[in-house]
Parts: structure tokens; sequence; C-alpha cells
């Protein structure tokens, strides 16, 4: 402020009339570079998507620029120069001396069937990400109609819609996987069936109470009045607004649907060998852990990379969809 | 004023169903008619069903009972398509809350835009930017702020832009809720003041929902005072003010305040009990060719 | 002049935001003279909550004091500057015992799942160290003072089984339980409806002439201004543009924003075609105005605008203005027609 002015005479004349140009100066911030500006602040959130981006690169590559095949048995010359399959090797580098020679390179050693595990603990987290999308997919595409839909028709609809969530809802997973295993082969697919069934019920929640919050809105009023059709007002009004939590509760349910599958796997219902899934891997693993611990070091590492990729990724993302003090 | 109607309300129950044994009774027959190109103050409390009667008329709510006939055609039940079409388009509503009435992840082009495209009502893309550039600089903004998110604007250019989608369509009616109720008083009379242009301008009638009279008297030609879901007063805006009837009516002029200290400091309040005040029984009387007052049968 | 209760000092401050600092307050003076009501006018944004939740102690935790005093004359006659207390100290001997607050909806100021009795016997039985029975007496007593209607019965109702004007009845009470000398009422019948509005007004008026209270009233009505007020200020981008008794402020007002308010509201009794109105819209003080904040929406704006805020300028013993319109180099600039004739209409009819 500058007080201390001292006026002179010509400051004294009127200044030419404006026109109410009404630009007040509104601060332009676009929503989306907000959040992302909030969400690039977040180092816990940054660090899960950096371990996220790990898992991806490596699981797109590693299984490319690999020697092996997944399911391939490798042969090795080992000190003796004799060819031997490479049964439960530690892992070596090529002509490396640490455990059992051999002439290949093991980053993760080999499983008790001579595999390598770089290759297969890669293969698997491919496996792993699958799920991930398949998540995403199913969480978007039914689990979000489903609660819009319930949501913003209410009454007897809403009604139905929400019996039968709760039906489904409390039967165990496991118990669905049972019976699906009558009518369907193990495998990948199994595991998405049983996805499908069961993963989206927390989606449609989240989505029915967004759009309960958001359907006596004036501007969706303002779009019925203008004539719009129903489907419009949700995928085109409250949609759009609905986008943060959905996300986020994205974010959450991937790893569980990753988790599902290990879980499944892990137990046997999952991949069927010599397929491998992360979770099979860690059975693998678990039976011999005792003498071969290495094994189940890679597959674990990957499955927690993920998890906890993902739930900070989905933590940070909350923060910064979350409205704050200051924000306009 | 001679012409027909433009909007005929006869008897109009709108009632809501909250449980098996509970019902809300928001309005409870009310009828009147608005003129082609008039300005009608619907004045009420909060909870007088003000703002139901707004929403029945425009089909935001199905009408329990009693007729609503705009432009010659019955909207009050079920609606054929070209009814239907004619009621989204000659009927548009300006809304309350100017942070909630416009969709925040969307553009002002397309908020303004989204009539005309729902109705196909341009041929090309740039006819349509060409049509929200022109509604905008007539509400007083620049074309350049259809570019703009909502959040980008204070709340009287807000609700210039709730103005602009509803003018876009070129309707005969806009109801407008309240919709200065929410501003600065220093911004309320540029919204008015816009408002009224546009009606000298485009020839639209308003349906003018307040809670405040005095800005009711500025804009309307009549006045219809709603208590408990009852019209207990309808009149020219004159015959409300100078020669009011009905001791609520009375009652409300009594309570706005005047910004006149010398005057305020002495004026005693009239009392009405609007608590126990029960309208069930009551009949219409008329007292010349456009003041209503709601009577006890068998009154004077 | 009675003395002052209450005095606002060069107040300043600001809320940090993640966009940047808004500066909400930009030098505040503010007089409350024993037993007397001022009212603070001002649009949406202009600070005035602000300032009285200062006063309080109850600004938001991202707000930073960047300088002022609040003196309250505390015993007899020393004086204690609010803003050097601690929060604890604060809520221990000035809230509640000294200055009471009325907010404008009821409902965040109740506690819902308690009976309206409790909540007002709490606060005597915890300030003043009433005993149960005194207490729920007095409580009693409360509730007549405030126009309730069988208090015995109504002691034991929740907050919900009220309408709202009775709610706001219940905060006045609440507020006068531990017989404070300082009500501040902050928009307390903005949530209200116009017949309501009327009562709780009358109401505030009887209890601030039986128990010699003084007022701070907020409010952006000037209706309601015109009721209640002894004193006005009228508040513009955090600072006070125009101060005065009720009458200057009405039949002599100075200030272009105080003419564009006066005039922007359509009154009962007059009939113009058009309304005035003041362009633009009030300032976003994320950015500090330059010079007067309210050049930019001003007609009568001059060069000098642009360069420096305004002084205050003083009219008369109690009347003080901040615009540069009445610096001597200035050009004589008479208030606009229409006000003028309002002004008379309005003088005649007190007659």
């Amino acid at each position: 402020m500058e007080n201390n002015y001292t006026p002179v005479k010509e400051d004294f004349r009127f200044l030419p009339r404006r026109d109410s140009v009404d630009d007040a100066r509104f601060a332009s911030t676009d929503y989306w570079k907000n959040v992302a500006r909030q969400f690039a602040k977040d180092k816990f959130a940054l660090l899960g998507a950096a371990l996220i981006v790990f898992v991806i690169v490596f699981a797109i590559f590693a299984p490319l620029l690999s020697f092996y095949e997944y399911d391939e048995i490798v042969a090795i010359t080992d000190a003796t120069g004799a060819e031997v399959v490479a049964k439960s090797l530690s892992p070596q580098f090529a002509g490396g001396t640490t455990g059992y020679f051999s002439d290949k390179t093991f980053l993760f050693g080999t499983d008790d069937m001579g595999r390598d595990l770089w290759t297969r603990t890669w293969h698997g987290a491919r496996v792993s990400l699958l799920i991930a999308f398949v998540a995403i997919l199913i969480d978007m595409i039914i689990g979000m109609s489903y609660g819009l839909i319930s949501g913003y028709f209410g009454g007897v609809c809403d009604n139905l819609m929400q019996r039968f969530i709760e039906i489904i809802g409390c039967i165990p997973t496991l118990v669905i996987i049972s019976v699906l295993a009558i009518f369907m082969t193990k495998g990948i697919g199994l595991v998405i069936a049983a996805l499908l069934i069961t993963e989206w019920i927390g989606m449609s929640k989240i989505a029915r109470a967004e759009c309960l919050k958001l359907k006596e809105r004036e501007y969706v009023l303002a779009s019925r009045t203008l004539g719009a059709g129903n489907f419009h007002i949700m995928f085109k009004q409250i949609l759009p607004n609905i986008v943060g939590p959905v996300i986020t509760q994205v974010m959450f349910s991937i790893p569980v649907a990753i988790f599902t599958e290990a879980f499944l796997s892990f137990v046997g219902v999952g991949i069927v060998l010599p397929q491998c899934s992360v979770g099979s891997l860690i059975e693998a693993g678990f039976n011999n852990i005792t003498i071969l611990p290495y094994q189940i070091m890679p597959p674990i590492f990957v499955l927690a990379f993920l998890m906890l990729g993902f739930n900070l990724v989905g933590d940070g993302l909350r923060r910064a969809l979350s409205p704050k003090i200051g924000d306009v | 004023m001679t012409n027909e109607p433009l909007l005929k309300v006869k008897n109009l129950r709108q009632h809501f169903k909250i449980s098996r044994e509970f019902t809300v009774k928001a309005v409870n027959g009310v009828s009147f008619d608005i003129f082609p190109g008039e300005t009608f103050g619907l004045v009420g409390e909060s909870g007088s069903g003000k703002t139901t009667v707004g929403r029945s008329v425009i089909r935001l709510y199905d009408p329990t009972e009693g007729d609503i006939e705009f432009n010659g055609k019955n909207i009050a039940g079920n609606m054929d398509r070209s009814t239907r079409k004619m009621l989204r388009k000659d009927m548009q509503m300006i809304f309350q809350d100017p942070m909630s009435s416009l969709n925040p992840r969307k553009k002002i082009a397309d908020i303004i835009g989204e009539g005309l495209k729902i109705h196909g009502f341009c041929e090309s893309k740039t006819e349509l930017e060409e049509k929200v550039a022109a509604i905008l600089q007539k509400v007083g903004l620049l074309p350049e702020h259809g570019s703009r998110y909502p959040g980008q604007f204070s709340g009287g250019q807000r609700q210039r832009i709730g103005i602009a989608r509803a003018l876009v369509m070129n309707p005969k009616l806009i109801i407008a809720d309240e919709c200065i109720s929410a501003l600065d008083v220093s911004v309320q009379a540029q919204v008015v003041n816009l408002m009224k242009d546009i009606q000298e301008e485009t020839k639209c009638a308003y349906l003018f929902i307040a809670h405040d009279l005095s800005m009711v008297k500025y804009i309307s030609d009549k006045i219809g005072v709603l208590h408990k879901g009852y019209l207990v007063e309808t009149g020219s805006t004159q015959e409300i003010f100078s020669n009011p009837r009905h001791p609520y009516t009375k009652n409300l002029l009594s309570a706005a305040p005047i910004a006149n200290p010398r005057v305020e400091k002495q004026r005693k309040l009239l009392s009405y009990d609007s608590i126990n005040a029960d309208y069930e029984h009551d009949v219409i009387r008329q007292l010349s060719d456009t003041h209503f007052v709601l009577e006890p049968q068998g009154g004077n | 002049m009675p003395e002052n209760i209450l005095s606002v000092k060069g107040l300043d401050i600001s809320f940090r935001g993640n966009i940047g600092d808004v500066h909400v307050i930009r030098g505040v003076d503010l007089d409350l003279p024993k037993g007397k009501t001022v009212a603070i006018v001002g649009e949406s944004g202009s600070g005035k909550s602000v300032a009285m939740k200062a006063v309080t102690g109850l600004l938001e935790d991202n707000a930073v004091i960047n300088g002022g005093q609040i003196l309250y004359r505390y015993n007899g006659n020393e004086y204690i500057d609010l803003l050097s207390l601690n929060e604890k100290e604060m809520r221990r001997k000035i809230n509640g015992k000294h200055i009471g607050m009325v907010f404008q909806d009821p409902m965040t100021s109740l506690d819902p799942t308690m009976t309206i009795g409790k909540q007002l016997m709490e606060g005597m039985i915890l300030h003043k160290s009433y005993s149960k029975s005194d207490a729920k007496e007095r409580a009693v007593e409360l509730l007549r003072t405030v126009g309730i209607l069988e208090a015995e019965k109504r002691i034991n109702n929740y907050p919900h089984q009220l309408s709202g004007g009775m709610r706001q009845r219940i905060v006045i009470a609440a507020a006068l339980s531990s017989e404070p000398k300082v009500l501040i009422c902050d928009e307390p019948t903005t949530a209200l409806d116009v017949t309501v509005q009327a009562t709780i007004l009358n109401l505030i008026k009887d209890i601030q002439a039986k128990m010699n209270l003084s007022v701070i009233f907020i409010t952006h009505d000037l209706g309601v201004v015109a009721k209640v007020a002894d004193f006005v200020c009228v508040m513009y981008a955090g600072k006070i543009v125009e101060r005065g008794t009720a009458e200057d402020i009405f039949y002599d007002p100075q200030h272009p924003y105080t003419w564009g308010l006066l005039l922007s509201m359509p009154s009962l009794e007059t009939e113009e075609e058009r309304l005035f109105s003041i362009p633009g819209s009030p300032p976003n003080l994320l950015y500090e105005p330059k010079g007067d904040a309210f050049a930019p929406r001003n007609e009568y704006a001059m060069a000098i605008d642009e360069k420096a805020a305004p002084p205050m300028f003083k009219i008369s013993e109690t009347h003080e203005v901040a615009t540069w319109l009445l610096h001597p180099d200035a050009p004589k600039v008479e208030m606009p027609k229409e006000l003028k004739y309002r002004i008379e209409r309005a003088k005649a009819a007190s007659l």
C-alpha cells in the first residue's frame, strides 16, 4: 500500500467510464491440472506410481529380451561339461562360481523343473497386470453403470438392484469359485469369471452414492428442463462429476483383484501349469521355502510392489481429488 | 391484455408421498394465469411451496392433480412427443444457486449449447458456436468466456450464464426460481435489470419466484402470495401493495424492512398466527378483474 | 458519547491458500460504544465475518494475523488485547462470559443430540458454577426472555423439534446464558423468513435494552441495518469505506459504494423504471488491489484511485469516509439524483 503518496492536482481527474468488463481475474485453475499438481507434490503417491511403472516396464520387456521361454525347460552345460537340466539353480551369471556351475545366466535362478525364474516371474507379472486391467474394465463398465442406473432411477428399480447386490455380495468368493469350477476349466478364465461376479459391487455402491448426491443438483434439473434424456443426464452430466471418486475406487479395487488372483492360484484353482502367475509362483516357492528360499522372493516382491503401488496411488489420488480450503 | 393466457394453471396440487402414512402436501389447489410478455411474481416464505409450483409447471414433477395449459396444450398429464418438445423448448428455467446450477466439469459454451444440441436446432458446429457467442454477449459476457469453466466466474456472472442457457432456446416463458436470492445486493440489481431488458427485447413472460417482496414489486406485473401451498392472494402489483386484503399478505408487507432508520425503528410488526393458519376450507373471492383473495367461507 | 467497550485497531488478516495468500482484512478500525449497536454492512467476501471471528478467536487455522489490536475493556478500566491471548485463555476468560456470538445457521451452533435445556445449562454450570437446579431455573427464565412459550416443556425438546425461528431464539438464549457484555450477531436472520426475521430483530433489540448489551451486527441487508443499528460501518474488500451513525449513512451517504448499495435495493415506496446497479463484481482478494479496491466499479473513479488507497476523510465527529472525492482538490460530486430524491422522501416519511 502506498500510504505515503502525496496526490498532485492531475490525479483528480475522472477516469474515462469503462464498460463493465466483468473480468474479476478469477484464478484460471483447471480442475484436472490442479489435481495433477497436488498429485505431483505427493511423495508417497509418486513412489507408488514408480513401483507400478517399474513392474509394468519389466513385465513388458523382460520376457521379450530373455533368452528363454517361460515354459522352456532349460538345459545347461555344467562344470563337468555334461548337458543337464537346470533344476533348482540359485541366481547366477554365466560361468559364475556361486553354487552350481552353469554356462547360462539365471538372474533369479531356476525352479525345480528347470525353468528360468526371471522369465517366469515377469511373465507372471503380466498375468497380474492383465487381471488389473480386467478389474478396471469390470469396475468401469459393470460397476459404474449399475450404480448410476440404480441411483438415478431410484424407487423400485433401486430397491431391486440393491437387493440383488446384497444377495451376491454375501456369497463367499470361494463358494462361487467352487461352483464355477464345476462348469469351467481351471485357469485365468475362471479367475476372471469369479471377478466378474463380485468385483464390481464396491464400485457400484460408490457410483450409486455419488449419483444420489448429484441427481438433485440444479444443473441436472436444468438438463431435464432442456429435454435431455435419462442416459444423456447419467453419462454426460453426472458421470464427469464422479470421475474422481470412481478413479480412486478403481485404484483400490485393482490390488484386491490382483490379490484374489494370486490367492486363487496359490490354493490351486487359478492358473494351471505350465502357465504361471505371481500366485502360482509363490505357491511353488512356498513348497521349497526351506531348501530353496530364493525361489519365493521374486514373485513376492512383484506382488508386494503392485499391491503397495496401487494402494499408494489410490491414496494419493484420494488426497489430490478431495476439495481443500482455498480451492475455488 | 385481451389475448389468451400463455400459461393457465388450474387447481394445481402437488403431493409427495414420503411413506405409507405420511404425505407432504406441498401445493394445494393453486390457480393463476400468465399472459405473454408479462411477469408473474410468486412470493412465499420457505416451505410455502413456491419452488414446487415452478417445478411442477415445468414438469420436473408429475402434478398430483389439476390442469396446466401452456401454449394451448395441456401439459399436466402424459404428453405426446410434439407437446413435450414444445414444452422443453418454450419453457425454460433459471435456478437459484449459481454454484450448483452449472455443471462444474463442462465448458460454458457446452452448457449453453446443450439445449440446442439436444433438439438439433443447429445445422452445423459453426452455427452453434455463433449462437452461443451471440447469447453470451447479450447477457453481458464475452464470447471468449465460452471456453472457460464455471469455477472461473463470480456468482453474478454464473447467473448470467444460467440466463443465457435459458435464453438461447428462445422461450416464451422463463421460470426464475429465486434466481437472485443467492447473490450480493449490488449484483442482484444487475441481474434483475438484465432480465428486464431481455423481456423488453424478446417479449418472453416470467414466472418470478422469490421471497423478497421489494424485488418482486420492482419486476412483476402481477403477484401471487403463497402460504402453506395455498395462493392466499393474487392481484396486480398495485393491488397487492396498496390494497392488501389477506392478513398474511399484510403481515409479509409489514415485516419487510425498509432502509429508512427513522421509520424502521418505529415500525410495528402486524401479528399473524401463521403457524396455526389453515386454509383448507377457505374459498377464493374475486375483488376485481385481477384481484383474488382466499377467505374463510361465509366471511364478508 | 459512551465509552468504547471494544475497539479494533488496524486489523490485518490473510488466509493461506494453495494458490496464494488471500488478503481478506486490509486494515480495519472499529469502535463499539457501550450499550450501542454497530452494524457492519458488506457483500460476501468483504471480510465482515472474518473480522468478527478474529474478535471471538474463532479464526480458521490457515488465517494469519498480520497486525492490529483488538482492545476489550475487561474489568472496569483495564483493556486487554484479545489478539495477544491464546486459544485457551480466550475460551476461559472471554468467550461466552464477555463476548457471545450468534451465527447465521442455528443448526450449526446447536448440538442435535442434546436437549436444548442441557445445552443452555452446560454453559452456566461451567462458566458460572451454578448448581443444577439453579441452572435449570435460569434456563427456563432465559427461554422466556427470548420469547419462547411454555419454556418448562420446551426445555426437554431437541433442536430438530423446533422451527428455524425458534432455534435461532435458542441460540440467542445460549449466547446470553453467561451474561456477556458484547453480543456479536453474524447474519442471524439471513436464513430466516422475513416475518420471523422481524420478530428476531425485535427480540435482539429488546434484550439489548434490558441487559445493556453492546451489539455488533453483521449483515448485508440495509433494511435490517436501518432497524437495529446506531452506528454503521460499510465494508468493501477488507476495508471500511464509510462509517457513521445510522442517520449519517442513510440520510447523508458520501461514498459512491454506499450510494450504489442504497440505490440498488428496490424500495417498497419508490417506483423507478430501472434499478441502479453497481457494475462488475467484488474483487478477488487473491490479487492485492492497487489503490482503491472499489475504483474499477466506481462511476466516479479518478486517476488517483489507481495510485493510492484513499485515507479516511472526517466529515463530522461521527462520520468518516474513505474516498478521494472528499479531497479538497477533487472535483465536487453530488450524490445521484435518484438517491437524493429517495432520501428526501424517506425523511418526509419519518415526520
